[in-house]
């Protein structure tokens, strides 16, 4: 089993298509939408919780890929900028999954990529403004 | 036992000093007890970085060819009004100061993106800030428009000048209504959703010096990465607080205000800070040595996040209302353990105030002194303590006919 967090891209041209359904159905996939929006130049942006064996889950990222969608890894996507950070801690209540937690002994935040769900709530709560979308 | 400033300089100057952070005394007067720490230790330094809302620069920027008067007309620093009711060339920038066209509060909550502190923070960083002005013109200083980039490196003095820096403790912040709230305490969820928090505890300066026995005017500091000085007692100092048997008061009390040229300063402790929904405001990085005179001084000094207790406010009634009476009272320690409980129930706490750079301020002006760089000075004036009488007062507002 594999159970990995991914952004997607979409091109115009695929906007329409039910490609995601494709994943379920060709490849016995698992998906959990976390977030999909459209931008202004009708390109789709899809964040997913995807799970499989990991044969079919290679298989399913290759589908994609060929396709023409952009595919990354969601800790590529949400990022602390190291050097705006002060791990001052005001995030670690907004996180609603406990990805951001302040070490009891050393007093520093740690970023857990591996939980974010790229809700975004840390974006505007950072006072430093060190959390960081990239997709 | 009892030493002076003069013998503790000496010992600095010969590299001899024993100087150790407000964390590190707590082991020291543990493992060896009052009376053979304060003869081993010389200095305790301790660290605070936080948001500090009362906050600003004054810069000189230089006479412009043909002059002109800035006083009486309107200034801009990267589109950030600044105060330029001085002389000619003199302004001021606050932290919390906005561009015209942001619009605050209007969409709600607001981002607060660029504000005093933000320009502030880029100015020490070497950065060019865009300085627009406009005045209104006399026969010495005949112009009337200015539009120029100005830089930290070519103008006279750029001094950091804060009224009010190094809240001596502070409120524990929640929010008792069924909404989400926005507040200089950060967002606070309905329901007592979480607990926020703002000091150092144990490492923050007038905690470890809580009858401001050392820390007085003409203190030399660390400030901004940089050297500062003590220049008077903050504004709404309230030395008059309630206090605990370890004279720590458990409620918002002693304040600083305090001075530094900042070219000297480093933006990594002068950082432009947006709150959502509330503003923009300047975090400082302040460190103040306190030199072990006597035992007495040292057991302020060893003071413990157990021991120092703050303040839970309802941030969405009783604060903004100006009601008296707090939530409770909770240690620093209860705090940092991440959870609290207030009227049976259990509340994540976070806080505002990085403890992590608290350490490191104090670890920096620990170095500093142990190399001989940063002496001690003595006060010139002590700060208005507990037994002047000082209070902190409201507003009396008056109807004007």
């Amino acid at each position: 089993m594999i159970s990995k967090r991914i952004v997607l891209k979409f091109p115009h041209r695929l906007v329409d298509q039910p490609i995601v359904c494709n994943l379920a159905k060709h490849f016995d996939l698992e998906f959990n939408i976390l977030k999909a929006y459209i931008r202004p130049k009708e390109e789709g942006l899809l964040i997913l919780g995807l799970s499989g064996e990991e044969e079919n889950y290679n298989k399913g990222i290759n589908y994609l890929k060929k396709l023409g969608v952009i595919v990354q890894s969601l800790s590529q996507g949400i990022i602390r900028n190291s050097t705006r950070c002060t791990h001052c801690g005001v995030c670690i209540t907004v996180c609603p999954t406990e990805a951001l937690v302040l070490d009891t002994s050393t007093r520093k935040v740690h970023f857990y990529e591996n939980k974010c769900i790229a809700c975004e709530l840390c974006l505007p709560a950072c006072p430093l403004r060190a959390m960081e979308v990239h997709y | 036992m009892t030493k002076t400033i003069t013998e503790i300089n000496e010992k600095i100057s010969k590299g001899d000093a024993v100087v150790v952070t407000a964390e590190e005394i707590i082991n020291i007067v543990e493992e060896k007890g009052v009376e053979e720490a304060a003869q081993k230790v010389d200095v305790v330094t301790t660290g605070t970085f936080g948001p500090m809302c009362s906050s600003g620069t004054y810069i000189n920027i230089g006479h412009a060819k043909p002059r002109i008067k800035l006083g009486g007309g309107a200034c801009y620093l990267n589109d950030v009004p600044a105060y330029c009711g001085f002389a000619a060339v003199d302004i001021y920038l606050g932290c919390t100061n906005l561009p015209e066209d942001d619009p605050r509060n209007r969409v709600y909550p607001g981002k607060f993106e660029y504000g005093g502190g933000h320009v502030i923070e880029e100015f020490v960083a070497g950065k060019d800030i865009k300085l627009t002005a406009t005045a209104y013109g006399t026969d010495c200083y005949p112009r009337r428009k200015l539009e120029t980039w100005i830089n930290i490196k070519d103008v006279n003095e750029a001094v950091l000048f804060n009224p009010r820096n190094v809240y001596q403790n502070y409120n524990v912040a929640v929010n008792l209504s069924n909404k989400l709230i926005y507040t200089y305490m950060g967002a606070l969820k309905p329901g007592f959703g979480n607990a926020n928090y703002c000091s150092a505890g144990q490492l923050s300066p007038l905690l470890n010096d809580p009858l401001y026995k050392t820390i007085g005017i003409g203190t030399k500091i660390f400030l901004g990465g940089g050297v500062g000085y003590v220049v008077w007692q903050g504004t709404q100092h309230n030395p008059t607080a309630k206090r605990k048997d370890n004279g720590t008061p458990c409620v918002p009390a002693g304040t600083l205000a305090v001075i530094g040229d900042l070219k000297q300063m480093k933006p990594e402790w002068l950082r432009g800070t947006s709150f959502q929904g509330y503003g923009t405001t300047l975090t400082v990085g302040v460190g103040i040595p306190i030199p072990v005179l006597n035992e007495e001084i040292l057991c302020y000094t060893a003071i413990k996040d157990k021991d120092i207790y703050a303040p839970i406010v309802d941030y969405s009634e009783a604060y903004p209302q100006v009601k008296p009476g707090a939530l409770g009272e909770v240690s620093y320690e209860q705090l940092k353990s991440g959870k609290i409980v207030v009227q049976d129930k259990e509340v994540p706490t976070a806080p505002l105030s990085s403890y992590a750079k608290a350490v490191e301020i104090a670890e920096i002006l620990k170095n500093w002194i142990k190399q001989g760089e940063f002496l001690l000075t003595e006060p010139v004036a002590s700060l208005p303590g507990p037994e002047s009488g000082l209070t902190f007062k409201l507003l009396k507002e008056r109807p004007i006919e």
